[in-house]
């Protein structure tokens, strides 16, 4: 590895050490869960170095253990993860043309909400080897939290687990602000969209997490479009 | 019992197909500027919807995830970094936690 992707490579691994800390205390609920569905700790831990959702796999969970059919687990999964979708079509974007099949694949590997939302604050073009540090990092985090939750359980104090989960809003917030602050239409669109799920969140309970927030995304992001289009530098 | 690791494996390769689709096949810059801006937006949308209200609730106090949200804010507007905002945010709730 030549200096300069070393220094990005670590750079990367730097910003992901918060989210390996956020990871390990969600994954650490998450296997307490998974224990619960009658998962072992391997079975978990693989589960969790595979796929990374935190949502898509607590439902995946919940479908294991009441044996759902197949066709029931990929719509669900589909459905929660749908926002993948558009992460991974937005951070395409954001890559150089010349970016090699494997780094994309590779890539696709590592695209969590929040290790996209990192990338995201990294300046285009996006450097793969940038995302693969943070991913060294918060997936042993998600893996290690995922193991130790069916293995241990309620050991850890649970002011601390709880206080630990709102270390990945902070950085979403982190990483939401700085670019709004410059940009009037942004700041209202930030500001409309928490408000808006808001009032789904109180008018719509039924409807689950993953599917708000793709049909928010959908609607106030074209909707945003539409209204103000970006001008091309605003893409920098 | 069907296995596990079946149900683990079609859940892994759904999700990875969701993620890497549109990164090996959209190969090059989109040039409608509707498809353009809609993209723009969508990063901070679905992290904004994310974050809120969920934050609130997170921790099992509301006082503790107001504190968090707040602090996380102010420091975020600040221009300070990921790491500092996570953390912070996460005194906050743990201090105010404690004292709720």
């Amino acid at each position: 590895m030549s200096a300069g992707k070393k220094l990005i490579f670590l750079r990367g691994m730097r910003d992901g050490v918060p989210i390996g800390l956020g990871y390990f205390a969600v994954a650490f609920t998450l296997g307490i869960y998974a224990r619960n569905v009658g998962l072992s700790a391997v079975q978990a831990t693989v589960s969790s170095l595979l796929t990374h959702a935190s949502a898509g796999q607590y439902a995946g969970f919940s479908m294991i253990g009441r044996q759902a059919g197949m066709i029931e687990v990929i719509v669900m999964t589909v459905v929660i993860n749908a926002r993948y979708l558009l992460m991974s079509t937005a951070l395409s974007q954001r890559l150089g043309e010349q970016t090699s099949f494997l780094h994309r694949l590779g890539l696709g590997f590592c695209i969590t909400d929040e290790i996209f939302g990192i990338s995201l604050a990294y300046p285009v073009p996006l450097n793969p080897v940038y995302t693969y540090g943070a991913m060294c990092v918060a997936s042993p985090g998600w893996a290690l939290g995922t193991l130790l939750g069916v293995l241990m359980g309620n050991v850890l104090p649970e002011n601390v687990v709880s206080a630990l989960s709102v270390g990945l809003y902070g950085m979403f917030i982190a990483i939401i602000m700085p670019p709004a602050r410059k940009n009037r239409v942004l700041a209202g669109v930030i500001v409309l969209s928490m408000c808006l799920s808001f009032a789904c969140d109180r008018l719509l309970p039924g409807v689950s997490e993953g599917l708000r927030t793709i049909l928010l995304t959908v609607i106030i992001a074209l909707g945003a479009a539409i209204l103000f289009p970006v001008k091309e530098e605003a893409h920098a | 019992m069907r296995n596990p690791y079946v149900y683990i494996l079609v859940i892994a390769l759904t999700t990875y197909l969701l993620r890497v689709l549109p990164l090996t096949l959209i190969r090059r810059p989109i040039s409608s500027p509707l498809i353009r801006s809609f993209l723009y937006y969508v990063p901070y949308v679905t992290l904004a919807v994310m974050v809120f209200p969920a934050i609130l609730t997170a921790t099992g106090s509301l006082a503790a995830g107001i504190a968090a949200m707040a602090v996380a804010v102010g420091l975020a507007l600040a221009g300070r970094g990921l790491v500092t905002v996570a953390a912070c945010a996460c005194l906050a709730a743990f201090v105010v936690g404690l004292a709720a």
